[in-house]
C-alpha cells in the first residue's frame, strides 16, 4: 500500500472539485444543516442580485452578485474539503481495492466432506473460476506463485506468502494450517508450497470491503460525538437565525434601512460555518489516518473509541519485548553433571519447535542430530501440563523409559512431589533469583527428579519505556499480559514501564481483567490474534486484531492491524484522539472568530443612519460595503485555509488534558479571536482599493 | 480611598466572609448532617410533614421532583390569580384597593410564582394586605424551590450512579424552614431597628415644615423587604423599591439590603464544593462568576460615579456623580453596585432608577440579565451556569481529544441537545419579545406612544431592558415603560412562564441522566473541570453563546444612546 | 401528579400559616421593641411629628432647598422621574433647575452646583442633600435671614452625617432636619 503523504495531489484535487459542485445538491447538503442554511442564503442572494439588475432598492446589481459569487464560493469551499478527503480515502482504498480485482481461483468442487485430504485430491476436482464467483465456505487451492483470491483461513498446508500488497512489508510471512497463523488475505501472493483455503467471508463483505466503504463515504454513519456537535452547531445556526431575523424590527424602530445582502451576510459570518464546512472532512480523514496506518476499522466510532481509552492491555511477547526469550544459562542441580545436564536439554528440545527450545539447543552447543532418539516419544507442551519433555524407549529390557521434562517450576515441582520426589531448596532459590531477575526459569526433571535450571531471557524493545511514558501522560493505563511466573512479570513490568500486569495469563484472566475495568468505568482497548482471544476482543471497547489472526479474532474484534505490530494500539489511540481534538479546536476557532465580524459587519449595518457608532468601527475598515465584503470573504477564505489541519489532524502532544487545554485554547481560541482582527483589516485594504 | 469606593468593597467583602460558614451550613442541611439548629427545625420540619402528609424519606428521580415542583408552583399560581382578581372583597383590604384585572393577575402571579418579581402595578395603592402577604409567601417559597431544585442537581452531580436524587419536599421545607426564614428574620429585625415600618395600621399623614400635608404610606414592610432581597425575588413594598427611604433608610440597611441579594447564591456555590467535596470546583465556578461580575461592576461604577455627560456639558460639577434617579444617601458607587447585584442575581430590587442610568451602565445591567448566571437567582443561578459548564465541557473535552465527561460522566448527544435548547431559549425569548415590541412601535409609533417614557435609542433599551427582565425572571424595570397594558402583560407574563420553569426542567434533565450513567474514573486524559483553564473556557462560552448574541440589539440601544450623546459630543 | 397534588396544597397552608402567620408576627413583635414600633422613626419638634426619613418640599428661599422630586414629594406615592440620561426633557429640565438654582443663588458659579441638586431622586422622597448642595445655599439663606454665614456654615457642620464609621458610603446632611434647627437657630 503506498502511503503518500502529500495532500493536495493533482488528481484528487481535480476528482475533488467536480464533487464540490456534485454536492451543492440540496438533499446533499440538507445532511449538514449550517451548510444548508448558507446554501439557502445564497440561493435568496442569487434572487436578489437579479432584482437588483431593475431596481436598485437592494443596492447596485454588482455588490449583490459579489455577496452570492462569495457564499457560492464558501459552499463550494466546503464541499471541497469534504470531497478531498473522500478523494484521499478513496485514493487509498483504491490500491487496496486492486488486490481485490478479478484474479483465477481454483475451487475445489468435491464433497466437502471432513476426511478430505490433500493427497487425495485428483485433478478433476479442481475447478477454474474467477475470485468474484467465490462464494463463503468455497475452498480453493493455491501454489507458489498464486494471487490469493479471497480472504480465507488455511485449512491445509502451509506456505510462505507475500504481504507486501495489503502491508508494504517486504520480508515473507508464513502461514499455516491450524494454530493462530492461519489467515490469509485476499491479494497476496503465495511462494512456496501449496495450501487449501477456506473462504471466509461472502463477496464485498469483507473488511477491506467495509473500510473502503467507511472512507468513501458511502455507508459513513455519524460518531457519536459527531452527533453532539453537529447538534450544537445546529443550535449556534439557530442563535443567530434569531438574531438576524430579529434585527429586522429593530432596525425598524431606529430608522437604519438594513438591505438583504448585508442580512445574509451577517447570519453567514456569525453562523459557524467554519467547522460546519470541515467537519465530515475530519471525520474522513480520521478513518483514512487509520487507514494510511494500515489499521482497518469497522466503524468511525471504533476510531473515536480509541481515543477514550484508559487501559490498554499488551501482550508482552512482540510488544514489550523482542519475540521470544533466549535461554541464557544452565544451572545443573547438585550432583548433576553439567554434561549430561545438557544432554537432557537438548533430548528435551529436540521435538521442541518454539524459539524458545531452539535458542536452549543453540546455547547446549551439541547437535541435536547426533542423538538416537528412535521410538521415541515427544511430549507437547500443553497448558495443563505445562510442560514438554520426552520419553526415551528403554534401552535394555531391565531399563525404565527415560522420561524427561521441562517446563514451568511448578509444574515440575509437583510433578516430582507426586513422584515423591523432594523438590530441593537450591532448586527452589535458583527459581526465585532467576525470576526476580526478570529471567522465566524452566525446571527439568529426569524421571520425576530435579536435574537442573534452564534461565531464558526476555529482551525488552528499545524504545518501549518511552511510549509507556507518554501513554501515562495521555491518562491510558497499560497493563502487561504475559504466562510468566508473577516474579518475572514484575520485573519485567518495572523494567519496561507499564502500570500493572497479569501474570500466568489464561485466555479467561484476560476477559476477566477487561470486565473488572469496565464495571468501574473505564474503557479498554486490547490487541490479539489467537481464536481465544476472540471473546477477549470482543468484550474490549477497541479490540484490534491482526491480520495474521484467526479469523474468529478478526470477526470479533473492531479494527484490523494489516501489519501485525502488536505497538500499533498506541498509533490507533492517538489518532482516536486527533479526530476529537480537530473537531473541537476548529470548533473553538470557529466560534470565537465571531467577535471580530461582529465588529465588522454591525458598525457596517448602521453606520450610515448612525454615523456616531463610527466608534464601535474599531478596525477602522474602509466603508460599509468593504467592511461586509472583507468579513465574508474572510469567512470563504478560513475554510480552504483550514483544510490541511483538518485533513491531518492537529497534533496531539501527551501533556496532560490541562496543559492540553491551556495550548489548544490559548492556539485556537485566543487565535480565533484574533486572527480575523487582522485577516478582515488586511482583505478590507485589498478590497477598498477597488471600491 | 474614596468612602464610597470603601463602601463597596466593604459590601462585597462581608457577603464573601459570611457566605462562606453560609455554604458550609447549607451544604449540611442538604447532606443531612448534623448542624446545631437541629434541635429547633428537626421537630418543626416534622411538623410541617405531618400536617401535609408527606414522607420526607421517600426519593423521587429527576422526572419526578420536577412533576413534583411544577404541580405545587401550579397550584400557587390558581390561588395567586384567584386572591389577586378578587382582593377587593376578600378579608383584610382597609383600604378598598380593587381587584386586579385578568392579565395584570395573570402577569403579577407568574411574576412572583416564578420568583421574579416584575411589578406592573404600584404596592401602595394596587394591593390589599391579603395581596402583599400573599406575595410575601411566594417570596419565601419560590425561593425555596429555586434552592431545592439546586440541591436535586448538587445530589446528582455526586460520584455515583442513582435514578434517586432525594425527596423534593423535604429539600423545599429545609430550604424554607432553615435557610430563608432564619435569615430573612434576622434581616428584618434589622430592618425595624433603622426605621422599617412593620406595622398593620393604616397610612400616617403629617403637616410639613412648610406646612403642606403629606401622607405616608406604611404597613408590615420590613418583614417583606427581607425576604425579597434575600430570595432574589425583588418586588418590593413600596412602588420604587429600595429608593424608598421607608424600605431602605440609611446606608446600614442599604449594606444589608445589597449583602442579602449575592448571599444565597454565592454561599449555594460553596455549598457545592462542600456537598461534593470538591472546593476546587466551586472555587472556579464562584472565581468564573466573580470575573464576569468584575467586568460588569467595575465599568457600571465608573460610569455612574462620572456622572452624566450630558448634564456634565451643562458645565455643574459631578462631584456626586450621576444622581437622577439616585438617592444621596447611598450615593452613585453603591447605586451603581446595586444596579448589577441585583441583574446578575434575578433579584430584580433597585435602589436607584435602572432607566436613569447612564447609557452604558444600563447596558451592563441588561448583560447581568442576559447572561443570568454569574451568581445568579437563588438556585436557578447555579442551575443556568450549570448548562454553560456543560456547554463547555463539550467543547473542552473535545479540544483535549476525549469523549467529553463532566465529574464522571459522559456528556452525549442528548445532552448537548437539551443544554443547547436552554442557552438558544434566553435569546429567542429577550430578541423575539423586543423584536415583536419594536415591530408594533415601529409600525405605528402614535397608537403605542404611552409604552416609551424616553424617545429613540433609550426607548429601545426600554423594550430590551423589560425583555431581559422578564426572561431572566429579574423583575426590574426600566419603568418608564407603560407596562401595564394588555400586551406587556402577557407578552412578559408567558416568557417570565417559560423564563422559570424551561431553564429549571433542561439542566435538572441533564442531571438527572447524568446521575443515571456510569461513573468513570478520573485519568490524566480527563479534562479537569476544577482548573483555571477550564474556567476561562466556560467564560469564553459564556461570553460568545450569551453575550455576542445580544451584540446587535445593545447596539441600536444603549451603545448608540452612549456614542451619541456621551462621546460624539 | 395527583399522589403529589394534595401534599402539596397541604404544605402551602402549612407556609402560609407559617410565613404569614408566625414569620410576620414574630417581627411584628420585635419590631414593638423597635424605635418608633415599626411605625417609621419620627422625631417631635415644637410639638409637631415629623418623619425623619421621609424627605419634604423645601421650596421657599429662607430654607434650605431639598432635590427636585419627580413625585412632589408624595409619601404615598413615591417614585422617580425614569428619564433616560440623554431624554431632552430630562436635560432641559436639569437646565431649568441649573438656571432657577442661579437666578435664586446670584453669587454662585455653575461649576459648584452638584449634580444632586438639579436631578430628582429615585424615590422622590431623598430626605437627604450633599454637604455642596447645602453649602451653595448658604449665602442666599445668610441675606434672607440675616444670619452670618459662618453660623449657617456651623449649622451644616452639626448636620453633616458622616460616612458609616467614617469610611464606608456618603456624606450628607437631612434636609429635615438642617431646616428646623435653621428655624431654631432663627428663633433665638
Amino acid at each position: 500500500m503506498t502511503n503518500n503523504t502529500s495532500l493536495f495531489q493533482r488528481s484528487l484535487v481535480q476528482e475533488a472539485l467536480k464533487e464540490s459542485f456534485v454536492k451543492l445538491n440540496p438533499k446533499i447538503m440538507f445532511r449538514n444543516p449550517v451548510m444548508f442554511t448558507v446554501e439557502i442564503g445564497t440561493f435568496i442572494m442569487l434572487v436578489v442580485s437579479g432584482y437588483s439588475l431593475s431596481n436598485s432598492s437592494q443596492g447596485g446589481f454588482g455588490y449583490n452578485f459579489t455577496i452570492f459569487l462569495l457564499l457560492l464560493l464558501t459552499l463550494l469551499f466546503a464541499n471541497f474539503a469534504e470531497a478531498i478527503a473522500e478523494a484521499r480515502g478513496k485514493a487509498q482504498s483504491d490500491s487496496l481495492r486492486k488486490t481485490r480485482e478479478e484474479t483465477p481461483a481454483r475451487v475445489i468442487s468435491i464433497e466437502k466432506s471432513s476426511d478430505f485430504k490433500f493427497s487425495n485430491l485428483k485433478p478433476s476436482d479442481i475447478q477454474q473460476i474467477t475470485s468474484l464467483q467465490l462464494k463463503k465456505g468455497d475452498l480453493f487451492i493455491c501454489e507458489a506463485g498464486d494471487i490469493i483470491p479471497a480472504d480465507g483461513e488455511i485449512i491445509e498446508g502451509l506456505a510462505t506468502i507475500d504481504e507486501s500488497a495489503i502491508t508494504g512489508e517486504s520480508a515473507p510471512v508464513i502461514r499455516e494450517a491450524g494454530g493462530d497463523k492461519s489467515s490469509v488475505t485476499g491479494g497476496t501472493k503465495v511462494l512456496s508450497d501449496r495450501i487449501i483455503v477456506k473462504v471466509s467471508t461472502e463477496q464485498g463483505e469483507s473488511f477491506l470491503d467495509k473500510m473502503i466503504a467507511l472512507v468513501e463515504g458511502a455507508s459513513r454513519q455519524k460518531t457519536p460525538n459527531e452527533i453532539a456537535l453537529t447538534i450544537l452547531l445546529a443550535g449556534f445556526t439557530l442563535v443567530f437565525i434569531i438574531v438576524t431575523i430579529t434585527l429586522k424590527p429593530f432596525a425598524d424602530y431606529a430608522n437604519t434601512p438594513i438591505s438583504i445582502a448585508a442580512f445574509i451576510s451577517l447570519f453567514v459570518c456569525l453562523i459557524p460555518t467554519t467547522i460546519g464546512g470541515l467537519l465530515s472532512a475530519i471525520g474522513i480523514a480520521g478513518m483514512d489516518r487509520a487507514l494510511r496506518a494500515n489499521v482497518i476499522t469497522k466503524s468511525g466510532k471504533a476510531v473515536e473509541t480509541a481515543g477514550d481509552i484508559d487501559v490498554l492491555l499488551l501482550d508482552k511477547t512482540g510488544t514489550i519485548t523482542i519475540g521470544n526469550r533466549k535461554a541464557t544459562n544452565f544451572y545443573p542441580a547438585n550432583g548433576v553433571n553439567e554434561n549430561s545436564f545438557r544432554k537432557s536439554i537438548v533430548l528435551s528440545s529436540m521435538a521442541d519447535e518454539t524459539p524458545e527450545g531452539k535458542s536452549i539447543i543453540e546455547l547446549s552447543k551439541i547437535d541435536p542430530l547426533t542423538f538416537q532418539v528412535e521410538g521415541a516419544r515427544f511430549i507437547k507442551f500443553t497448558a495443563e501440563t505445562r510442560s514438554s519433555g520426552i520419553d526415551l524407549p528403554a534401552l535394555q529390557a531391565e531399563n525404565e523409559i527415560t522420561r524427561i521434562r521441562k517446563g514451568a517450576a511448578d509444574a515440575i515441582k509437583s510433578l516430582c512431589e507426586k513422584a515423591g520426589n523432594a523438590f530441593p531448596d537450591e532448586i527452589a532459590n535458583r527459581v526465585t533469583q532467576i525470576s526476580s531477575n526478570g529471567g522465566t526459569p524452566l525446571v527439568v526433571s529426569e524421571n520425576e527428579k530435579v536435574i537442573g535450571v534452564i534461565e531464558l531471557q526476555d529482551i525488552i524493545k528499545p524504545g518501549i519505556q518511552e511510549r509507556f511514558v507518554r501513554l501515562r501522560k495521555m491518562g491510558i493505563k497499560t497493563v502487561m499480559v504475559t504466562g510468566d511466573n508473577p516474579l518475572t512479570a514484575r520485573f519485567i513490568a518495572e523494567k519496561a514501564g507499564v502500570d500493572d500486569f497479569i501474570a500466568e495469563a489464561k485466555p479467561e484472566d484476560k476477559m476477566n481483567y477487561i470486565k473488572q475495568e469496565q464495571s468501574e468505568g473505564r474503557l479498554v482497548a486490547m490487541m490479539g490474534d489467537g481464536t481465544n482471544d476472540a471473546p477477549a476482543l470482543a468484550q474490549a471497547d477497541v479490540g484490534v486484531a491482526m491480520n495474521s489472526g484467526t479469523q474468529a479474532a478478526k470477526e470479533a474484534g473492531n479494527m484490523v492491524d494489516l501489519d501485525n505490530d502488536p505497538t500499533k494500539l498506541i498509533e490507533v489511540v492517538e489518532i482516536g484522539k486527533q479526530l476529537l481534538m480537530t473537531r473541537g479546536t476548529l470548533t473553538t476557532f470557529s466560534i470565537a472568530n465571531d467577535v471580530a465580524k461582529y465588529f465588522a459587519i454591525i458598525p457596517a449595518l448602521f453606520i450610515v443612519a448612525i454615523p456616531s457608532l463610527q466608534g464601535l468601527n474599531i478596525m477602522n475598515l474602509h466603508s460599509p460595503e468593504s467592511a461586509i465584503l472583507s468579513a465574508v470573504i474572510f469567512n470563504a477564505l478560513v475554510i480552504p485555509m483550514l483544510i490541511p489541519l483538518a485533513l491531518k489532524g492537529v497534533a496531539y502532544k501527551p501533556i496532560g488534558a490541562s496543559a492540553l487545554l491551556r495550548r489548544n485554547l490559548f492556539i485556537y481560541g485566543l487565535g480565533g479571536v484574533i486572527v480575523p482582527f487582522i485577516g478582515i483589516k488586511l482583505i478590507d485594504i485589498f478590497v477598498s482599493l477597488f471600491i | 480611598m474614596n468612602t464610597e469606593i470603601l463602601g463597596v468593597i466593604l459590601m462585597y467583602a462581608t457577603v464573601v466572609a459570611l457566605a462562606i460558614p453560609l455554604g458550609r451550613y447549607i451544604g449540611k442541611v442538604f447532606n443531612y448532617e448534623k448542624t446545631w439548629l437541629d434541635k429547633i427545625f428537626n421537630p418543626l420540619d416534622k411538623l410541617f410533614f405531618k400536617l401535609s402528609g408527606i414522607n420526607p424519606g421517600n426519593e423521587m428521580t429527576w422526572k419526578q421532583h420536577l412533576v413534583t415542583l411544577l404541580t405545587i408552583n401550579g397550584f400557587w399560581f390558581i390561588i395567586s390569580v384567584f386572591v389577586l382578581t378578587n382582593m377587593s372583597w376578600l378579608p383584610l383590604n382597609p383600604d378598598n384597593n380593587p381587584s386586579m384585572s385578568w392579565d395584570l393577575a395573570f402577569n403579577t402571579s407568574v411574576s412572583f410564582v416564578s420568583n421574579t418579581n416584575l411589578q406592573h402595578y404600584s404596592g401602595e395603592t394596587s394591593l390589599s394586605y391579603l395581596g402583599q402577604l400573599i406575595l410575601m409567601l411566594w417570596q419565601f417559597i419560590s425561593a425555596a424551590t429555586g434552592i431545592a431544585i439546586c440541591a436535586v442537581v448538587f445530589n446528582a452531580m455526586k460520584e455515583r450512579t442513582t435514578e434517586k436524587l432525594g425527596n423534593f419536599f423535604s429539600y423545599f421545607v429545609r430550604s424554607c424552614t432553615r435557610i430563608l426564614f432564619p435569615i430573612a428574620f434576622i434581616g428584618a429585625v434589622i430592618l425595624v431597628f433603622n426605621g422599617t415600618p412593620m406595622t398593620f395600621d393604616g397610612k400616617d399623614s403629617i403637616i410639613t415644615l412648610e406646612g403642606a400635608q403629606q401622607n405616608i404610606s406604611r404597613g408590615p414592610a420590613a418583614a417583606f423587604i427581607s425576604i425579597k432581597q434575600l430570595g432574589t425575588n425583588g418586588g418590593g413594598y413600596y412602588g420604587p423599591n429600595s429608593t424608598n427611604p421607608m424600605e431602605n433608610p440609611n446606608y446600614l440597611t442599604n449594606i444589608v439590603e445589597t449583602v442579602f441579594i449575592f448571599l444565597i447564591p454565592i454561599s449555594l456555590v460553596f455549598a457545592l464544593g462542600f456537598i461534593l467535596k470538591r472546593r476546587k470546583l466551586a472555587i472556579m465556578i464562584y472565581g468564573v462568576m466573580t470575573a464576569g461580575f468584575l467586568c460588569l461592576v467595575i465599568p457600571t461604577i465608573y460610569f455612574e460615579m462620572n456622572g452624566n455627560p450630558a448634564i456634565a456639558e451643562m458645565g455643574i460639577s459631578q462631584n456626586m456623580g450621576s444622581m437622577e434617579g439616585k438617592e444621596v444617601r447611598f450615593g452613585s458607587a453603591a447605586s451603581a453596585y446595586w444596579a448589577i447585584n441585583t441583574t446578575n442575581t434575578s433579584n430584580g430590587s433597585v435602589n436607584a432608577m435602572h432607566d436613569s442610568l447612564t447609557p452604558l451602565s444600563g447596558m451592563f445591567t441588561m448583560l447581568g440579565m442576559m447572561i443570568n448566571s454569574f451568581y445568579g437567582g437563588v438556585g436557578v443561578g447555579f442551575i443556568n451556569f450549570y448548562v454553560f459548564i456543560i456547554l463547555a465541557v463539550f467543547i473542552g473535552g473535545l479540544m483535549v481529544g476525549r469523549t467529553p465527561e463532566f465529574l464522571g460522566k459522559k456528556v452525549e448527544a442528548k445532552e448537548v441537545k437539551i443544554a443547547m435548547m436552554i442557552a438558544l431559549l434566553h435569546p429567542l425569548m429577550i430578541l423575539g419579545g423586543t423584536a415583536l415590541a419594536s415591530f408594533l412601535y415601529a409600525g405605528n409609533p402614535e397608537a403605542y406612544a404611552g409604552w416609551l417614557n424616553n424617545p429613540g435609542y433609550h426607548g429601545f433599551g426600554e423594550f430590551l431592558y423589560e425583555f431581559c427582565s422578564a426572561s431572566a425572571n429579574n423583575g426590574s424595570g426600566f419603568e418608564g415603560l407603560g407596562d401595564n397594558t394588555p400586551f406587556w402583560n402577557i407578552s412578559t407574563g408567558l416568557i417570565m412562564l417559560f423564563g422559570r420553569y424551561l431553564p429549571i426542567i433542561g439542566p435538572v434533565a441533564i442531571a438527572g441522566m447524568l446521575a443515571s450513567k456510569k461513573y468513570i474514573p478520573e485519568s490524566a486524559g480527563t479534562l479537569k473541570t476544577e482548573t483555571s483553564t477550564f474556567g476561562i473556557l466556560v467564560f469564553a462560552v459564556i461570553a460568545i453563546v450569551a453575550a455576542l448574541a445580544f451584540f446587535p440589539a445593545l447596539t441600536l440601544g444603549p451603545l448608540a444612546e452612549y456614542f451619541s450623546f456621551c462621546v460624539a459630543n | 401528579m395527583k399522589s403529589n397534588l394534595f401534599p402539596s396544597i397541604r404544605l402551602t397552608l402549612v407556609c402560609l400559616a407559617f410565613f404569614c402567620g408566625i414569620y410576620t408576627c414574630a417581627v411584628w413583635a420585635v419590631a414593638q421593641l423597635a424605635p418608633g414600633q415599626g411605625n417609621g422613626l419620627t422625631m417631635n419638634s415644637e410639638g409637631k411629628s415629623y418623619h425623619i426619613n421621609i424627605g419634604q418640599a423645601f421650596n421657599s428661599d429662607k430654607y434650605f432647598w431639598s432635590r427636585p422630586s419627580a413625585v412632589d414629594y408624595d409619601a404615598a406615592g413615591s417614585g422617580g422621574s425614569n428619564y433616560g440620561p440623554t431624554n431632552p426633557d430630562h436635560l432641559s429640565e436639569v437646565e431649568a433647575r441649573i438656571n432657577n438654582l442661579l437666578k435664586y443663588n446670584p453669587n454662585l458659579s455653575k461649576a459648584e452646583i452638584p449634580s444632586d441638586l438639579v436631578t430628582t431622586s429615585g424615590s422622590g422622597l431623598d430626605p437627604h442633600i450633599s454637604v455642596q448642595a447645602a453649602n451653595i445655599q448658604v449665602d442666599r439663606i445668610a441675606k434672607i435671614r440675616g444670619l452670618s454665614e459662618k453660623k449657617l456654615q456651623q449649622l451644616i457642620v452639626s448636620n453633616t452625617e458622616k460616612a458609616l464609621l467614617g469610611l464606608f458610603g456618603t456624606e450628607r446632611i437631612n434636609v429635615l432636619k438642617l431646616n428646623l434647627e435653621l428655624d431654631q437657630l432663627d428663633k433665638n
